[in-house]
């Protein structure tokens, strides 16, 4: 039992153990969502997160302590955003045969997912820091994140925020299409992409190939207009 | 042809330090790797030949990115007080805006595509 404890005590003091959990937990997580043919109500990220904070909850250990390993794949999400320029690059004869509709809808969708969730909220009585964190919980989470913390949110409360509504729109999504007869891959795909970001356009390249590159193109899009109008929109709410 | 996956990340990290940089200099709200992303969709419109070497290795490394999500989706932990106060306008309105952003894109998509297409028909 010394052993144990001695074992125990030099990994709660390395990084190593927040890296190694978050890698282990995350491919167990989507071992098991491959298994189930990709059911969105076992999403590996939301999975993932609720394994790691019981661990870390029975282990007594605090999030902070946690970060200093884990923060190595946190850093990822940087260079991942900039690696969106590719699948935009890619899909660039597409986006400018139809940017009129793209970009408004995109600039629409947007605007509508976060001044609903802010009015609903305020109306139900949450505190102004949850309201201005509920604000760009649409927009990828690197994105999303600068943006709350640079207009008044609380970075890792949207980077909360924005897990759960990737998992409710890969879940509603296709759901809302057959109910309002939506037929068109490209239409279903940008409003995948504006409302679930990088989980909506998981679940949009599983029903065909062009859904996820619209997705895709959305999210990357509204990446990108949500930078230049959600901190605008915040200053005036 | 395609960068190793070194090659890859450090342009990726390039791009995304200019971005920053830019976004210090001009004390921007935008965060830098979201100019990075621009600067990098530039460049590969300006210099066509380029991007056979990025394309694959960053579908590769973009395969990934709900792994990257996973550190930021704990920090909830820090919150839990405040959820617990609050979670039920939290869900509603996480809910219904998800609703309400889908079918609204969605709509003005198809609106606006209709549009178009009645007016190019009409200057014919």
């Amino acid at each position: 039992m010394d052993a144990f404890n001695d074992i125990w005590v030099y990994l709660a003091a390395s990084p190593l153990f927040g890296l190694v959990l978050t890698l282990v937990v995350f491919q167990a997580a989507y071992a098991l969502y491959s298994r189930i043919h990709y059911n969105p109500m076992l999403n590996p990220v939301a999975i993932s997160v609720l394994v790691i904070i019981t661990v870390l909850w029975l282990s007594d250990m605090s999030y902070e302590h946690y970060f200093e390993g884990a923060q190595f794949i946190h850093f990822l999400l940087g260079p991942a955003t900039v690696a969106l320029a590719i699948p935009l690059y890619q899909h660039w004869a597409t986006l400018r045969s139809l940017w009129i509709p793209i970009l408004f809808a995109t600039s629409v969708g947007l605007v509508a997912a976060g001044l609903s969730a802010f009015w609903i909220a305020q109306w139900l009585g949450a505190s102004m820091e949850t309201l201005l964190s509920l604000v760009p919980k649409s927009v990828t989470a690197p994105v999303a994140m600068g943006i709350a913390e640079k207009n008044g949110g609380l970075a890792t409360l949207t980077a909360a925020f924005v897990v759960i509504t990737g998992v409710l729109g890969a879940m509603l999504g296709p759901w809302v299409f057959k109910l309002m007869r939506l037929k068109d891959d490209r239409v279903a795909g940008i409003a995948m992409g504006v409302t679930a970001h990088g989980l909506g356009t998981a679940k949009s390249f599983q029903i065909s190939v062009q859904m996820g590159a619209f997705s895709g193109l959305a999210m990357a899009l509204s990446a990108f207009i949500a930078a230049i109008i959600l901190p605008w929109l915040m200053a005036s709410l | 042809m395609g960068f190793s996956f070194l090659g890859l990340i450090t342009v990726l990290l390039v791009y995304q330090l200019i971005g920053e940089l830019i976004v210090l200099a001009f004390d921007w709200p935008v965060p830098g790797p979201v100019i990075g992303m621009f600067l990098l969709l530039m460049t590969l419109l300006l210099r066509q030949a380029w991007s056979p070497y990025l394309v694959e290795p960053a579908q590769q490394f973009l395969r990934y990115l709900s792994l990257f999500f996973v550190p930021a989706g704990v920090g909830v932990m820090v919150h839990l007080t405040r959820i617990g106060e609050e979670w039920l306008s939290i869900l509603v309105a996480l809910v219904i805006s998800t609703l309400v952003s889908l079918v609204v894109t969605a709509w003005v998509m198809l609106g606006l595509a209709k549009l178009l297409q009645k007016a190019k028909l009409g200057v014919k």
